[in-house]
């Protein structure tokens, strides 16, 4: 029997104990350990970006973390963004303008550019586009993706000004 | 696509780390940011017996000016180096560079320790390293050691580190007054590793060229200084013979693999017209006076 270690972490706002092997990877104990689907799992090596989730604030690839490195953190999933019928402003951007097809990359672009929006002016469609460069989608050619972007950075900034 | 078992520690300190390190034996490994050790871990490439985790040291995270130069904690994010004041101050081809290492989700977590430590041949921080002549730190259980970048870099993903090494800080001369800089690359995609990349810095006085420095990587199996082209500038106002003359140095000091991304001859050619864009920023850059 390998080595285990408890962990405390708060996920979406709530106190979460664990005993977890070393080796489980954030993105496991996301889905399998507290149920929390709503990270993706794609390559997991850190290439498609859609088990993207925020650690202490900062986006990170969930399936390059584990679990046990999460041991007094504070992490926030997708579904710490809103919920069906109270989706915030960047779901609400992504549901207008269909930037989701399969929906299978949508958790990580959410999260991806919401540390993207707090971090960059993204001022043009070109910074958008190079932000989300480490996530893949394989349906919408990204062109909604980046309007949905687009319209939120632009309200954000209406608002701010 | 999950990592074998390792036994897990979790240092305070540096001399905790370096203990653990000793005390774990050859196949003990370092994780800072894991952003190159956890794919490997994952594909099982790597199973390593124990994990001695470092992201908890406190005061290995740092970006801080002294007289001459800046020194960077081992355990200093990528982004917190390419949106820091103090870098972009002193040392704004280092903040460019930042900006072409791979993804924000990977410049949060991945670490300036890290990044040397595992010297990706086409990555950017060693060719930071070798173009500022920086010095880089390493702790073990014997003690402390500086190396000269120069001497770091041995191969691909091979540094002058032994077994029970770890990296604590770099040390990056602030650039001379008059120098100007140039970065250059060029990546199939945003964020990917180079298939070519040239960072330069010319310092001037009176018209001429008093330092050459020029680095590339992604041309080789590690990151290097094209030390024939610098030579040929020293002395000279850059004007097209002579750029061009260190372009031809460049590419012939130059032996870039062919792969998937790209092959030899293009790499080879790239590196040139690179090295042109590059030289002519720094030059411009150094006569505007300003760094």
């Amino acid at each position: 029997m390998s080595q285990t270690c408890e962990i405390n972490v708060k996920v979406n706002g709530e106190a979460r104990k664990a005993t977890v092997e070393p080796r489980l990877l954030l993105a496991d104990f996301l889905r399998q350990t507290l149920g929390l689907t709503g990270t993706h799992v794609g390559c997991e090596h850190g290439v498609c970006g859609a088990c993207t989730v925020l650690v202490d604030g900062d986006s990170v690839r969930s399936c390059l973390m584990f679990a046990v490195q999460a041991d007094g953190r504070n992490v926030e999933t997708v579904e710490s963004l809103g919920r069906i019928g109270r989706m915030n402003a960047l779901q609400k951007s992504f549901h207008e303008h269909h930037a989701l097809q399969c929906g299978f990359c949508t958790p990580g672009m959410l999260i991806a550019a919401t540390d993207l929006i707090k971090k960059y002016p993204l001022a043009t469609d070109d910074d958008i586009r190079e932000g989300l460069s480490g996530n893949l989608c394989r349906c919408t050619g990204y062109e909604h993706i980046v309007k949905a972007i687009r319209a939120v950075v632009d309200s954000e900034a209406g608002t701010a000004r | 696509m999950k990592p074998a078992s390792f036994d897990y520690v979790v240092a305070e300190s540096i001399d905790m780390a370096v203990a653990s390190l000793a005390a774990a034996g050859a196949d003990a490994k370092i994780i800072a940011g894991g952003q190159s050790l956890v794919p490997m871990l994952n594909f099982r490439l790597l199973r390593p017996s124990v994990l001695v985790d470092i992201n908890r040291i406190a005061g290995l995270a740092f970006i801080e000016e002294t007289a001459n130069s800046i020194r960077v904690g081992a355990l200093t994010r990528h982004h917190q180096l390419e949106t820091s004041p103090v870098i972009a101050r002193h040392l704004p081809v280092v903040s460019r560079a930042m900006t072409h290492v791979a993804h924000l989700a990977i410049r949060n977590r991945g670490t300036i320790g890290g990044s040397l430590s595992h010297a990706d041949p086409a990555a950017e921080l060693p060719m930071m390293a070798l173009l500022l002549d920086a010095e880089i730190h390493v702790a073990s259980a014997a003690g402390t050691r500086t190396v000269a970048a120069r001497d770091f870099f041995l191969d691909a993903l091979t540094v002058d580190l032994a077994t029970g090494d770890i990296v604590t800080e770099i040390a990056l001369p602030k650039l001379p007054p008059q120098t100007g800089w140039g970065f250059e690359e060029v990546a199939r995609r945003h964020g990917d590793f180079a298939l070519a990349a040239v960072a330069a810095t010319l310092t001037v006085s009176g018209g001429a060229i008093t330092q050459a420095r020029i680095a590339l990587t992604g041309v080789g199996s590690t990151a290097l200084r094209a030390t024939t082209a610098e030579e040929l500038l020293i002395g000279h106002a850059l004007q097209p013979p002579l750029t061009g003359r260190a372009v031809d140095a460049v590419r012939a000091a130059i032996a870039p693999d062919t792969d998937l991304h790209a092959s030899a001859d293009y790499r080879r050619h790239l590196a040139g017209v690179l090295t042109r864009r590059a030289l002519e920023a720094a030059w411009r850059r150094a006569n505007e006076g300003a760094a």
